[in-house]
């Protein structure tokens, strides 16, 4: 018999299905009876999903603009005589 | 098990990364072009401070530049940049010491009285109800309001996408660690945003 705590520690294995079928299968029993562990596992794929569909935020033009004066004085610095 | 990138990296980033290596100054401008954005973002969401941003953004590529000689293309440039942006932030996260962040109550201790304080389903398409810079902040609050343990492993593992094997290598802690970090971050996060998102009304346990 599973219990909720037991679920729980074991939640990112069952989420990310890195367990054999037999032990899943065990898991997922226990979810399907338990109200509350139904909503956690629903709720935390929510969770992981809407941080995946994240884009990364836009670089503010002045930060980028004194990365790049960085950059290319440090390149300038480094460069190779042309031949 | 490939970690992946939401970045096209391409087939050509190998060649890429050579030519950069070899000196060619515009095949790292391309590669600094590509993950300058996720760097920043990285670098914000573990320092959670806009001057410490962009500090560890440019150290991050000037390091790279200086020390493309020791990538050695067994792993991805990305998660080699992704180390080295990770190292300076946390070097400037210990230096301001007091960190800001607002601990967690604990209601994802999973010690001997779990309890999961908010156990509601949520409202269907949250993300439609906000505006997408309202969305961000929601999500961005969310994630600042973590500890900066468990919130480093969540940026890492659940937004860049390292694998928990890349992301232990870079904190230079162990696999179990990163598990248990994760599933508390997680967990804390699934109830900061159940209490944002939750259903109104009645039917609160709405599979019942």
């Amino acid at each position: 018999m599973v219990t909720c705590k037991q679920f729980l520690q074991e939640l990112n294995a069952f989420l990310e299905e890195t367990v054999d079928p037999e032990t899943k299968k065990h898991w997922q029993e226990h979810v399907d009876a338990c109200p509350n562990c139904f909503v956690i596992v629903d709720t935390t794929k929510k969770t992981l999903q809407v941080y995946k569909g994240i884009e990364p935020q836009t670089l503010p033009e002045d930060v980028r603009s004194r990365l790049w004066q960085a950059l290319e004085k440090k390149m300038a610095a480094k460069k190779q005589p042309q031949v | 098990m490939t970690p992946t990138t939401s970045v096209p990296t391409g087939f050509d980033e190998s060649a890429l990364v050579a030519q950069a290596k070899a000196g060619d100054q515009n095949a790292f401008t391309e590669l600094v072009n590509r993950y300058e954005r996720k760097i920043y973002r990285l670098a914000k969401n573990i320092t959670r401070n806009d001057e410490d941003a962009e500090d560890v953004l440019q150290d991050a590529f000037l390091k790279a530049y200086t020390h493309l000689d020791n990538f050695k293309g067994d792993s991805k440039f990305y998660t080699w940049i992704v180390r080295i942006a990770v190292n300076e932030a946390l070097m400037r996260l210990r230096k301001r010491k007091t960190d800001r962040s607002v601990p967690l109550d604990e209601p994802v201790e999973l010690g001997e009285e779990t309890v999961q304080r908010e156990i509601a389903v949520w409202e269907d398409n949250p993300e439609q109800q906000y505006s997408q810079e309202e969305w961000r902040r929601i999500l961005n609050e969310a994630v600042e309001s973590l500890k900066p343990d468990f919130r480093t492993v969540f940026v890492l593992r659940d937004i860049e996408e390292l694998s928990t094997e890349e992301t232990a290598e870079t904190l230079g802690i162990s696999v179990p660690a990163v598990k248990s970090r994760l599933l508390r971050a997680r967990l804390a996060l699934r109830e900061t945003l159940t209490r944002q998102f939750k259903r109104k009304g009645e039917n609160l346990l709405g599979y019942l």
